[in-house]
C-alpha cells in the first residue's frame, strides 16, 4: 500500500489531537509543555506532506521556520516554569489558578 | 426725579432681608434694629408718596422671551398707594410691637430677617404693574408666609401648620397660574395698564365670555388660596401656630386681604364676566357666614380671631363679587387697622398671661392691664360694626351694596354680622371680665411700651380709619354708595345691639361654655372630610404609583435589566476558572466551532 496524502494528514490530526488533550488534561506544566511540542510537531508532519505531495519546497521552509521558533519557545517558557516554580513552590496548573477576576 | 424713590420701598426690605440672612444673623440686636428702620423708612416712603404727586417711574426690562416681553415696572394708582400705607404701616407698627414680643425669643434675628423679606414680597405684590410680577411676588408672599409660620419649627403643630399653608395656597396659585396663562393667550399682554385699555376698547368684551370667565375664576382661584375663602380656607386657623405678630401682620392685615386687593386691581377684567362676578360674590357670602358660624364656638383666642378674619375676608369678596370693589377696599383698609389690634391685644394677652391662648383659662385681665384692654375694647366695637367706629362705615358700605344688588346676599352679610358681634363679645367678656381662671391670669400684668404702643396707634386708627375721604379719595375706582337704605343702616345697628346685648347676657360671669354646638366646634368637619377625600385618597393614588414605581419601574425596567446583565455575567463566569487549561479548552472548542461553521456546511 503507497501512502497517500490523507494518510499523512489523518497522522497528523491524530498527533495534534493528542496534543491537544495532553495541553487540557495533564496537571503538569512540563507535559503540559510537551503536548504542546506535539501539537507542534502535528502541524509541521502536515506541512511535510503538503510539501512533499505537492511537489514544492515552501512547506518544508516552513517546517524550518517552526522548528526554530519552536526551539526559541522552548527557552523562554522553560524559564518561566522554573521562575514560576520557584515562586511558587509548584508546577501544577491547578494550583497556580489566579488568573481569575 | 422723585418717582425713583418708590423703588425704595422694594429695595429697603429686601436690603434688611438678605443683611440679616447673610451677615447680622449672630448679632441680634442689630438684625432687629435694621429691620425695624427698613420698615419704618418704607412707611416714611408710602406716606410720601401717598400725599405727593410722583408718578410710576420708568420700568426696566426684565427679560424677552420671543413675542413675550416681560417689564418690571411699579403702579403707583390710589388703589396701589392706600394699600400700600396700609401694608407699610400696619407693617412698621408690628415690626415695633415684635421688639417687645419677640424680645425673649433666641430666634430673634431670623424672625426679623423674615419679617424684612415678607415686607419686600408684599411691597411687590400691591406695587407690581403686570400679572406676571404679581405672580413672582404672589408666591414669594407665600415663602415668606411659611417661614414665618413654621417659625417654632421644633413644634410639630407649627410646621405642620406652615405646610398646610404652602400646599394650600399652591393648589389656589396653580388656578392663579392658569387665569394668567388664559389672559396672555387671550389677550397678549399681562400689564394692567395695558389691559384696562383693552377692556376700554371694547377688546376684551369681543372675546368668547366662556373664556374670560375661565380667565377671571382661575385669577380668582389665586385670590381664594391666599384669601383664604371657602373651600381652601382650611389653612388660616392653623396658620396661628406661628408667632402672634405675624398671625396680626400677614394672616390679618395684609397677605390674606392681597386676594382682596388683587381683585381690585383687575376688576376691569373681573366685571366684564357676569358669570365670575356672581361666582365670587357666592363664595364671599358663603366664607361670610360660614366663619362666623364657627367662630361663635372656638377657645383658642387666637383662633377666634383667625376665623372673625375669614368671615371679614369674605364680606371684601362679597363686596367685590357686587360690583363695588371701593367698598371692598375700604373694609380692607378699616379691618387691616382693628383686626391687628385685635390681634396684637391678644398678642399682649398671650404674652401677659405666659402662653395662655385658651380664653377660658384667662379672665380678669381687664384690670391688670388697662390699655391692652381699653384698646382691646375698641378693637372689638369697629368689628362689630359700633356706630361711629371704622368698621361700622366700611361694613355699612357694603351692606347697602348688598341691599342694593342682591337681597339674599344681603340677608346672608348681616347674619353675619349679628353673628360678629355675638362672637366678638364672647370673646371680650370671657377673657377680659369676670375673676381670672388660671395662673397665669391670676399673675398678668401690663405689657411694655414697645407693644403698648402700636395698640394704641391701631386703636386711635380704628376710630378714625372711616372718616373722611382720604381712603376713600384716593382709591379712584368706582365710588362708594351714596345713598344710605334706611334698612340696611337700622339693621347694621340694630345686629350690633342685638349681637353684643346677647353675648354680653349669655356670658355675663361664665366660667364655662353655656351653649354647645357640636358641628360648629369641630369646624363643620372640613378638615376631617379633606382627610377622608384628599389626603386618604391621594394616598391611595399614592400607594399605586408608588407598587408601580417598585415593581415595574423599578422592579422590571431597571433591576430586571441590571439581574439580566448580572445572570449573564454568573454564568460567563463559571468559564473563567483561572486555570490556564481551562481557557485553553475553551479556546480550542472555540476553534473547533469556527471551523465547523466555516467548512462544515
Amino acid at each position: 500500500m503507497i501512502p497517500t496524502l490523507d494518510h499523512y494528514l489523518v497522522l497528523s490530526a491524530l498527533v495534534f489531537c493528542i496534543g491537544l488533550a495532553g495541553v487540557v488534561m495533564r496537571r503538569s506544566l512540563i507535559v503540559i509543555y510537551m503536548s504542546l511540542e506535539l501539537m507542534l510537531t502535528a502541524s509541521i508532519i502536515a506541512l511535510a506532506a503538503f510539501s512533499r505531495f505537492n511537489q514544492s519546497l515552501d512547506g518544508q521552509v516552513l517546517v524550518f521556520f517552526i522548528i526554530t521558533v519552536a526551539a526559541a519557545e522552548v527557552a523562554v517558557g522553560l524559564a518561566i516554569i522554573v521562575a514560576l516554580f520557584r515562586q511558587r513552590k509548584t508546577s501544577h496548573t491547578d494550583e497556580i489558578a489566579w488568573l481569575k477576576f | 426725579m422723585p418717582e425713583k424713590y418708590w423703588w425704595l420701598i422694594l429695595v429697603l426690605p429686601l436690603l434688611s432681608a438678605a443683611s440679616v440672612a447673610l451677615v447680622l444673623r449672630p448679632f441680634r440686636a442689630v438684625s432687629m434694629g435694621v429691620s425695624l428702620l427698613s420698615a419704618w423708612v418704607s412707611f416714611a416712603v408710602a406716606l410720601w408718596g401717598f400725599w405727593s404727586q410722583a408718578g410710576s417711574p420708568e420700568s426696566v426690562r426684565w427679560m424677552s422671551v420671543g413675542g413675550l416681553s416681560f417689564q418690571f415696572g411699579l403702579v403707583t394708582d390710589g388703589l396701589a398707594k392706600v394699600m400700600l400705607l396700609v401694608v407699610t404701616g400696619v407693617g412698621a407698627l408690628i415690626h415695633l410691637f415684635s421688639t417687645g414680643y419677640m424680645s425673649e425669643d433666641p430666634g430673634k434675628s431670623r424672625f426679623f430677617g423674615c419679617l424684612s423679606l415678607f415686607m419686600f414680597s408684599m411691597s411687590g405684590v400691591v406695587l407690581s404693574d403686570n400679572l406676571a410680577m404679581t405672580f413672582v411676588f404672589w408666591e414669594l408672599v407665600g415663602v415668606s408666609s411659611y417661614l414665618l409660620i413654621g417659625f417654632w419649627f421644633e413644634k410639630p403643630s407649627a410646621s405642620a401648620a406652615a405646610n398646610k399653608a404652602f400646599i394650600v395656597n399652591r393648589i389656589g396659585d396653580f388656578g392663579f397660574m392658569i387665569g394668567i396663562l388664559t389672559v396672555w393667550s387671550l389677550l397678549g399682554s399681562l400689564n394692567y395698564t395695558q389691559l384696562q385699555s383693552f377692556a376700554n376698547d371694547g377688546r376684551v368684551a369681543a372675546v368668547p365670555a366662556g373664556l374670560l370667565t375661565v380667565a377671571v375664576l382661575g385669577l380668582f382661584c389665586g385670590a381664594v388660596g391666599k384669601s383664604a375663602q371657602v373651600p381652601l380656607h382650611v389653612w388660616l386657623p392653623d396658620a396661628m401656630e406661628g408667632p402672634t405678630p405675624v398671625s396680626a401682620l400677614i394672616h390679618a392685615a395684609t397677605m390674606v386681604a392681597a386676594g382682596i386687593y388683587f381683585l381690585c386691581r383687575v376688576f376691569f377684567l373681573v366685571e366684564l364676566s357676569p358669570v365670575a362676578l356672581s361666582v365670587i360674590a357666592g363664595i364671599g357670602g358663603l366664607t361670610a357666614i360660614f366663619a362666623a358660624l364657627i367662630a361663635t364656638q372656638q377657645d383658642d383666642i387666637k383662633r377666634v380671631l383667625a376665623y372673625s378674619t375669614l368671615s371679614q375676608l369674605g364680606y371684601m369678596v362679597l363686596a367685590v363679587g357686587l360690583g363695588s370693589p371701593a367698598a371692598g377696599m375700604f373694609h380692607l383698609t378699616t379691618h387691616a387697622f382693628f383686626k391687628a389690634l385685635l390681634f396684637l391685644g391678644a398678642g399682649s394677652l398671650i404674652h401677659a398671661a405666659h402662653h395662655e391662648q385658651n380664653i377660658w383659662k384667662m379672665g380678669g385681665l381687664g384690670k391688670k392691664m388697662p390699655v391692652t384692654f381699653v384698646t382691646f375694647a375698641i378693637g372689638t366695637l369697629a368689628l362689630c360694626g359700633c356706630p361711629f367706629l371704622s368698621g361700622f362705615y366700611s361694613k355699612d358700605a357694603i351692606l347697602i351694596v348688598a341691599y342694593e344688588t342682591n337681597r339674599t346676599l344681603f340677608w346672608v352679610a348681616l347674619g353675619t354680622a349679628l353673628l360678629t358681634s355675638f362672637y366678638m363679645t364672647r370673646l371680650f367678656v370671657v377673657s377680659f371680665l369676670g375673676e381670672p381662671r388660671g395662673d397665669g391670669a391670676a399673675h398678668a400684668h401690663e405689657s411694655p411700651w414697645a407693644m403698648t404702643l402700636p395698640l394704641v396707634v391701631l386703636a386711635l386708627l380704628s376710630i378714625v380709619g372711616g372718616y373722611g375721604s382720604a381712603i376713600t379719595g384716593a382709591l379712584g375706582l368706582q365710588g362708594l354708595p351714596h345713598t344710605h337704605p334706611m334698612a340696611a343702616v337700622g339693621g347694621s345697628v340694630a345686629v350690633f345691639v342685638l349681637g353684643s346685648l346677647a353675648g354680653f347676657l349669655v356670658y355675663r360671669g361664665a366660667k364655662e361654655e353655656k351653649i354647645t354646638f357640636k358641628i360648629l366646634k369641630s369646624k363643620f368637619y372640613v378638615d376631617e372630610i379633606y382627610e377622608v377625600c384628599v389626603v386618604r385618597a391621594s394616598d391611595a393614588i399614592a400607594a399605586v404609583v408608588g407598587w408601580m414605581d417598585t415593581w415595574i419601574i423599578g422592579g422590571v425596567m431597571v433591576r430586571g435589566v441590571a439581574l439580566c446583565a448580572s445572570v449573564t455575567g454568573q454564568v460567563f463566569r463559571i468559564m473563567q476558572a483561572g486555570n490556564v487549561q481551562v481557557y485553553a479548552f475553551w479556546f480550542a472548542l472555540g476553534v473547533a466551532v469556527m471551523l465547523y461553521w466555516m467548512m462544515g456546511r
